[in-house]
């Protein structure tokens, strides 16, 4: 009840009308650094952070926080209308929501883009709201044996079921891991893979690939299919919206799966692109559907999006409790809090209330205010598919290029990006598939340096891996998604064998 | 101003004697060009780490303060160039000769990176302008261990045997190994660092107990000692930090004894400075000086400094040169004799 009372507060603190100005600047503002590829939410954070020093941090965060709201939203726009993710955990959104744009139903994936990432987030603020310190201190059991045995469990529930052969999985598998190991290695300070040279420093950044692959990529694949686009014939309907909605209910195991992975992955903190990867690939294998993702179906946009606004609004629970940034936006944010004069730790709760529930409140009422700003413009962002593609093409490529630019400042990167649209382009001629490339390359930094900051506490014994209840339950999950084909294959063979053996003995 | 009404009154010496004027108006105008360099565009402020770090807050907030201010005619723009342990920034700066309108901000990856990774720069491939801080580093551990002094603490860690206590830190052969070896050369015992991506995690991942000990800077872990999780035990600066506002326990800064006293005897501290590109002349490196002069005379500085518990010298020119060749000489030691430094 305690709660409530504090959340009556915090809207009490939400009705100064500065703050709702703020909350609709900030998801504005959001919505177009979200369709912006390169230009994510913590860029556009960390730009803005220095015009909020005069704010108060109360107005301040919820202008932030709707940045960041609104930056969840966007990043579907791009992903379903061009195939180029606005943002990284809009990655999983193309698969299924592309597709489905080039059938014509751009409206329909945009819909149930925003209001599953609606539903996720709804999900992950009432968590906030309710269960706060308790989660708080479910974070803090998270090793780094514990943190690999989560991104393994991403990657096993990704893996392990593609329609490709084996071994095309395995070598997009492999560039991609060899690609996130150019640069820093973190764990012990050494250069990899520079070559000497001052731009590979940085490593390849996944988003900068991202872009070239799926956007450049798929650029280069309308122009040699006949210069337009599969959706122009789509039909724009004011009330697709509606229509979509009457179609989602179908869909509420995969939103709820979606939301409690994403609030697991948002809290742990493993950050809302796995969480995406994660529910999209449960979903494909759990679904009646599932032989069908990838050719359009509804149901793979809701997976991703639902589990990516969960992940993103529950990230920012261990930042404001622990100080630990659920991601990269968090991170920046966290920045924030420090320079407003507030620690964000255990006693935030206690000494900022105004603050913690104006910012808890600002979550309602901005995921609400960027649901209806986001909603009304699908039937535009719809039409624009209608623009001929020898317009759309040049405009999507220099956007393109300043999104790779943006990332780090760097002119470099727009090459890295075209070497990447080539790439793109061959492996979708030769039917390789991409996204165990772009999940090896965004979870293979982080698995790896898991992976060998557990062996360094435990001195290299692999038996840390089942040292305690939660990691070992986690890891044998991985392991057993992983060899699910296999297992079920034994289980189908066995049942037969058990079967004709009375009737082998009767011969 | 000052230029303006000499020019005036060198106009009414013109009246008299021409001669006189000749001379009035060079002196006024020399002078005038040695007060007035400012920047003409906007300047980049280099972040050689990512978003969100403690180098990147410092300069977003001398961004927000010059800002609010109104300490420059001109914008200044942050950018994070982090790649290759901060390579990539240090480089760029390096590589802009007589770039007047391009700085930054230092964490000891400036000493740390080069010699870690061979990639060839050094301090003096820079202009130095100032040193804004030092940042302190203390020894904490979770307040549910026995340890309450580092004695204690160093005893425990030899009896434990070796690679026995697991010290958590930011980043490979940066500043928190770097103590941790430190630490280890003193007193003989080993630990088995653990390299985390931020400060943060690291606090975190000592109050869960995954790891034994951490050094972290004040400003990481303060919120988890006022909660209660963890302990400082003590400052590894060569005075105690001058901050005697209770914080947890009825204990403050000042209360955290620093290692040496306690008979830990390593000091170390962490460089917040600002560095300019080479070839810059003394009146654009001057202007800078006296910019960050008046940052840390506002208010939100002073907050800033006490929040984060900062040993807030402040160096410029020689004084500030002979500081950096004393710390680059230390590092060399310190990582050698660690065996850190790139083959």
């Amino acid at each position: 009840m305690e709660s409530l009372v504090n959340l009556m507060h915090g809207f009490g603190v939400l009705a100064d009308p500065m703050n709702i100005v703020y909350m609709f600047v900030g998801i504005t503002l959001g919505v177009l650094i979200g369709v912006l590829p390169g230009l994510g939410g913590a860029n556009g954070v960390a730009i803005l952070l220095p015009l909020t020093f005069s704010m108060s941090p109360t107005s301040a965060i919820i202008m932030l926080s709707c940045i960041y709201w609104g930056a969840l939203f966007g990043g579907a726009i791009t992903s379903v209308l061009f195939n180029i993710p606005g943002e990284p955990w809009s990655v999983a959104t193309t698969f299924d929501g592309h597709p489905m744009a080039q059938q014509g139903r751009a409206g329909e994936a945009l819909t149930a883009a925003f209001t599953s990432s609606f539903l996720g987030a709804f999900v992950a603020v009432v968590l906030i709201t309710f269960l706060a310190p308790l989660i708080a201190k479910f974070a803090l059991k998270f090793g780094p044996a514990e943190f690999f045995a989560v991104q393994l469990l991403t990657f096993c529930s990704f893996v392990g079921m593609g329609k490709e052969s084996p071994f095309k999985v395995l070598t997009a598998m492999m560039l991609g891991f060899a690609l996130a190991a150019v640069g820093l290695d973190t764990v012990t300070g050494q250069l990899r893979m520079t070559f000497g040279s001052v731009e590979l420093l940085r490593g390849f950044d996944f988003l900068i690939a991202v872009i070239g692959l799926f956007g450049i990529g798929e650029i280069l694949l309308t122009m040699e299919e006949g210069l337009a686009f599969k959706g122009k014939s789509a039909k724009i309907n004011s009330k697709v919206v509606l229509e979509t909605w009457k179609q989602l209910p179908r869909y509420w195991a995969t939103a709820v799966r979606g939301a409690i992975v994403g609030c697991w992955m948002g809290i742990t903190p493993g950050g809302a692109t796995p969480a995406s990867f994660m529910s999209y690939g449960l979903a494909k294998r759990f679904s009646k559907n599932g032989a069908k993702f990838g050719t359009g179906e509804m149901e793979g946009v809701v997976a991703p999006e639902t589990a990516a606004h969960a992940a993103g609004t529950s990230a920012l629970l261990p930042m404001l409790t622990l100080g630990i940034p659920g991601s990269p936006t968090a991170a920046v944010l966290l920045g924030g809090l420090l320079i407003w004069g507030l620690q964000p730790g255990p006693l935030l709760f206690v000494e900022q209330k105004e603050f913690v529930w104006g910012l808890i409140a600002s979550m309602y009422l901005g995921n609400v205010v960027g649901l209806i700003v986001v909603l009304t413009t699908v039937p535009l962002f719809a039409s624009i598919l209608r623009i001929p593609f020898s317009i759309i093409a040049p405009i999507i490529i220099v956007i393109c290029a300043v999104g790779a630019y943006t990332v780090h400042n760097a002119f470099m990167d727009i090459a890295v990006m075209l070497v990447f649209g080539v790439l793109g382009y061959i492996f979708k001629k030769l039917s390789y598939p991409l996204a165990p490339l772009v999940l090896a390359l965004v979870l293979g930094d982080m698995a790896e340096s898991s992976f060998r900051q557990a062996m360094l506490l435990s001195q290299g014994d692999l038996s840390i891996f089942w040292s305690n209840p939660l990691v070992g339950t986690i890891v044998t999950l991985a392991l057993t998604m992983l060899f699910w084909p296999v297992i079920s294959l034994a289980i189908t063979r066995l049942r037969p064998r058990q079967a004709t053996k009375p009737a082998v003995s009767l011969k | 101003m000052t230029a303006l009404e000499s020019l005036k009154s060198s106009a009414k010496a013109a009246a008299i004697t021409c001669l006189s004027f000749t001379a009035i108006a060079t002196t006024t105008l020399t002078s005038s060009a040695a007060l007035a360099w400012e920047p003409t565009k906007s300047v980049e402020f280099i972040v050689p780490a990512g978003t969100g770090g403690g180098a990147d807050q410092m300069a977003r907030m001398i961004q927000g303060i010059i800002q609010k201010n109104n300490l420059m005619k001109q914008p200044v723009v942050v950018i994070n160039k982090s790649g290759g342990a901060g390579a990539e920034g240090f480089l760029d700066v390096s590589g802009s000769n007589r770039n007047p309108h391009k700085i930054i901000i230092t964490l000891s990856n400036l000493f740390t990176t080069p010699m870690a990774t061979g990639v060839p720069f050094s301090w003096k491939d820079m202009t130095p302008v100032a040193m804004l801080a030092l940042d302190n580093f203390i020894l904490w551990v979770n307040s549910e261990s026995a340890y309450k002094s580092p004695k204690e603490f160093v005893d425990a860690a030899k009896t434990g045997g070796a690679n026995s206590f697991k010290m958590g830190g930011t980043g490979s052969k940066q500043e928190d190994q770097i103590v941790t070896a430190a630490i280890e050369q003193t007193t003989g015992t080993t630990f088995t660092y653990i390299p985390y991506k931020g400060g943060g995690d690291v606090a975190a991942q000592l109050v869960g107990n995954h790891i034994t000990a951490s050094v972290n800077n004040p400003i990481e872990a303060v919120a988890q000692w006022r909660a209660g999780a963890l302990r400082p035990l003590c400052v590894f600066d060569s005075q105690r930090i001058q901050l005697k506002e209770p914080i947890a326990e009825g204990k403050s800064w000042n209360d955290v004894p620093t290692c040496k006293e306690s008979g830990l005897d390593v000091e170390y501290t962490m460089l917040r400075g600002i560095f300019m590109s080479p070839g810059v002349t003394a009146d654009q490196t001057k202007f800078y000086v006296e910019l960050f002069q008046k940052v840390r005379e506002t208010d939100d500085w002073k907050d800033f400094m006490a929040k984060g518990a900062f040993n807030t010298t402040f160096k410029a020119g020689d004084e500030y040169k002979t500081w950096l060749a004393q710390a680059e000489t230390t590092h060399r030691s310190l990582m050698e004799k660690a065996g850190f430094l790139a083959k």
